[in-house]
């Protein structure tokens, strides 16, 4: 390329933190009743030291919200309690039982996994407290109708994300307008990577649920995929209970996504802090989607229809 | 393994080309071989490919799309990919290549700082090959590279690539592209990708990925004045600390150049100065604030400013302006209504504009200026735009951040045109 004088130029992690703050205040400043959502995982742990990062010393100019599945892990829930005290912000929780209550949300049988549903009970809330946006910590990296994804992306009233009529979105000028009763989901992790994720936790010291890190647990092998069982729940009921004939085995894994208890499965590792788990995520041959998340392998384009239906 | 090596920050940058000149191939090529493509995913698209009865592993699956497209055939919208090589992370905008598909081609170049145009060797530059060049002039990307591909099918010929490199260059020299280089390829056997291959021997220059570890990043190019469009304002009156009873933050990501603490500035639209008291990150200090920076700044002087107002240097004023000439590429089906009043944002500030004039339209094919009634969709125009409120422009090809705007349908809240400040 042509000689030019270099200035200092970001790293790949400080551009990417800018950027996320960018994104973050323009919800702020276009939107007037914005929510982010905090699940106590991963993605959306960064996602608050954003928020940090782009507010303080002021209170976030939003509330957070999770969806609870009610078949979330104990440690997570707990966690998630807890970084939304330290931070003395506003936490709401809305839960897919309480849709299930209602009769809004219909499992097709018990086990079903409730991980789909929580899409209805989203919709419920974002109607009860009349938010216009959704802050999410969904990334483009993850699946292919995620890389596609605006990084502000319009849904009508039903919540459905239309591929075929998406807004043009350039530079960074972004559009958050809505009538009443549409909404906006935001992401301002849309351009990280995993890997990005964790070298960014591990910049910040950025503390994570423990099953995050390598533990041993009992599971059982289905279909391929590690299945935890006997998995307690708030509630100290168990879950994920093995069925007839499969063989119970103690194992040391971690988890690389932490979602429903019916649908994320973790993988095998001896990873027990950050490094670690960087450097395995630099050398691992399955993507993280792929090793852990049950739902997405049910069809090619299972995360494409359940965006059509309101989902993240 | 993040702390040692030498980070070179992000390179954000754009294929063109459609399916036919190998473009999928070649991004499956580049995510295949820097090893970002992992064994899952491999194993999906080696069963697509055996289902689809061909003999080797098609990487070009890799950048198989929506089930809409599947089912068109066709990719209707920009998707972004991503790689890394330890030293550098890379964004791709991958647009689709189709005439129909200029407002995706604008988009996806929007945000690149280099663009890949991919030319088949058997047929050399094509129509296509010239719109795609011109649109990346147009967009103000700063850096080509012109990939001669399937260069396996013309039996590696340098006269082959060196016969489109001349052709190249004399359309190029009309459009005035000034940094350009060229690659010979093949995407499917990833000969210059990322490995040499031992096929193009005659070829002494970089490989692709070298090319690309090489090229600078955004903003690194210009000696740019300080711009920072105020996007929200930070007041925390917390009555239980009285430190912050007074903190007025002002919010925003510094558009171009640098500012430091001590530096005087001027507050737009109102024009009041005053001094840069401290610049913070999350409340914390720092000494200064570089390009592409969301940064808090305080003042020395309380100065009433909110969401779009502009902070520059006082030395590095610009222009307060309430017509524009830009170039403007229509994206919505319904044409341009000459009548009608839209909302332009530009920065952090909208205003209402009308338009004024057409001067001409673009023809993208024959490179030709056109006299025009209205601007339909895919359409690039020279207009005029007569505003309501003032905005703080430079021209875009000076700085992007400042000289780009998009023009927004009240009506139904759609983003129905881009246009960049002449």
């Amino acid at each position: 390329m042509t000689q030019t004088t270099q200035r200092a130029t970001l790293s790949h992690l400080d551009w990417l933190e800018a950027e996320a703050i960018h994104i973050m205040r323009e919800v702020a400043g276009q939107c007037s009743n914005p929510v982010l959502l905090f699940s106590g995982g991963k993605d959306s742990i960064c996602m608050l030291r954003i928020a940090e990062k782009a507010f303080r010393p002021g209170k976030f100019p939003f509330p957070l919200m999770h969806i609870d599945t009610g078949h979330n892990y104990q440690e997570v829930v707990a966690f998630r309690d807890k970084r939304a005290a330290e931070l003395g912000e506003r936490l709401i929780v809305r839960s897919v039982e309480d849709s299930m209550a209602r009769g809004t949300v219909v499992l097709k049988h018990e086990g079903e996994s409730r991980n789909k549903h929580q899409s209805v009970t989203l919709l419920e809330a974002i109607e009860e407290f009349g938010f216009d946006a959704c802050i999410g910590g969904a990334r483009r990296d993850e699946e292919k109708a995620r890389a596609k994804e605006r990084i502000f992306s319009f849904r009508d009233e039903f919540g459905q994300w239309d591929p075929k009529n998406q807004r043009p979105e350039l530079w960074s000028l972004y559009n958050a307008r809505s009538h009443k009763g549409e909404n906006i989901r935001a992401f301002p992790i849309s351009n990280w990577t995993e890997m990005d994720v964790w070298q960014y936790i591990e910049r910040e010291g950025l503390e994570l649920p423990s099953i995050y890190f390598a533990h041993t647990r009992p599971v059982v092998m289905r279909q391929g995929a590690i299945v935890p069982v006997n998995v307690p729940l708030v509630s100290g009921e168990l879950t994920n209970l093995p069925k007839a004939g499969e063989e119970i085995i103690d194992l040391q894994v971690r988890f690389r996504t932490v979602g429903d208890i019916s649908c994320t499965a973790p993988v095998e590792s001896d990873a027990d802090n950050v490094e670690k788990i960087v450097l395995e995520t630099a050398t691992t041959t399955i993507t993280e989607r792929g090793a852990t998340r049950l739902d997405d392998q049910t069809s090619e384009a299972s995360m494409e229809q359940r965006k059509k239906e309101g989902y993240f | 393994m993040s702390a040692q090596v030498e980070d070179h920050g992000l390179l954000r940058f754009l294929t063109c080309g459609s399916v036919d000149d190998g473009k999928s191939t070649l991004i499956g090529r580049l995510l295949f071989d820097t090893k970002t493509i992992l064994a899952d995913t491999l194993s999906a698209i080696a069963k697509t490919s055996e289902k689809r009865g061909l003999g080797a592993v098609d990487l070009s699956l890799l950048t198989d799309g929506l089930q809409a497209e599947r089912e068109q055939g066709i990719t209707i919208d920009v998707a972004y990919r991503y790689f890394s090589t330890g030293t550098r992370k890379y964004i791709i905008a991958d647009a689709p290549g189709h005439e129909q598909y200029t407002r995706n081609m604008v988009t996806a170049a929007s945000t690149a700082n280099l663009a890949i145009i991919l030319i088949d060797a058997r047929k050399g530059v094509l129509t296509q090959t010239r719109r795609h060049s011109k649109l990346a002039a147009l967009v103000g990307i700063p850096h080509l590279i012109v990939a001669i591909n399937k260069m396996d099918l013309v039996d590696y010929s340098q006269e082959t690539y060196e016969r489109i490199k001349g052709e190249y260059l004399e359309f190029a020299a009309k459009v005035g592209i000034e940094d350009i280089r060229f690659i010979p390829l093949s995407a499917l056997n990833g000969d210059m990708i990322v490995d040499r291959g031992d096929s193009l021997n005659w070829y002494d220059g970089p490989t692709l990925l070298e090319m690309l570890e090489a090229a600078p990043a955004a903003h690194t190019e210009h000696t740019e004045k300080f711009r920072f469009p105020v996007q929200y304002v930070c007041r925390p009156q917390d009555s239980a600390n009285p430190d912050l009873h007074d903190y007025r933050g002002f919010m925003g990501r510094v558009e171009a150049g640098s500012l430091k603490v001590g530096d005087a500035v001027t507050v737009l639209p109102n024009g009041l100065t005053s001094t840069v008291k401290a610049i913070q990150i999350g409340g914390v200090d720092i000494p200064e604030a570089v390009t592409e920076q969301s940064v808090t700044i305080l003042l020395a002087d309380e100065i009433d400013t909110s969401r779009g107002d502009m902070i520059v240097k006082s030395s590095e004023v610009p222009a307060a302006v309430k017509q524009i000439e830009a170039t403007v590429c229509w994206m919505a089906e319904q044409p341009m209504d000459r009548a009608r009043t839209y909302l332009i944002r530009h920065t952090t500030r909208d205003s209402k504009a009308k338009l004024a004039a057409i001067d001409h339209r673009l023809d993208v094919n024959t490179l030709e200026k056109v006299p025009a009634e209205k601007l339909a969709m895919n359409d690039i125009a020279q207009v005029t735009f007569k505003l309501a409120q003032p905005l703080f422009a430079d021209p875009y090809l000076e700085n992007r951040g400042t000289g780009a705007f998009i023009i927004i349908d009240e009506s139904n809240n759609n983003t129905v045109g881009a246009g960049m400040i002449l």
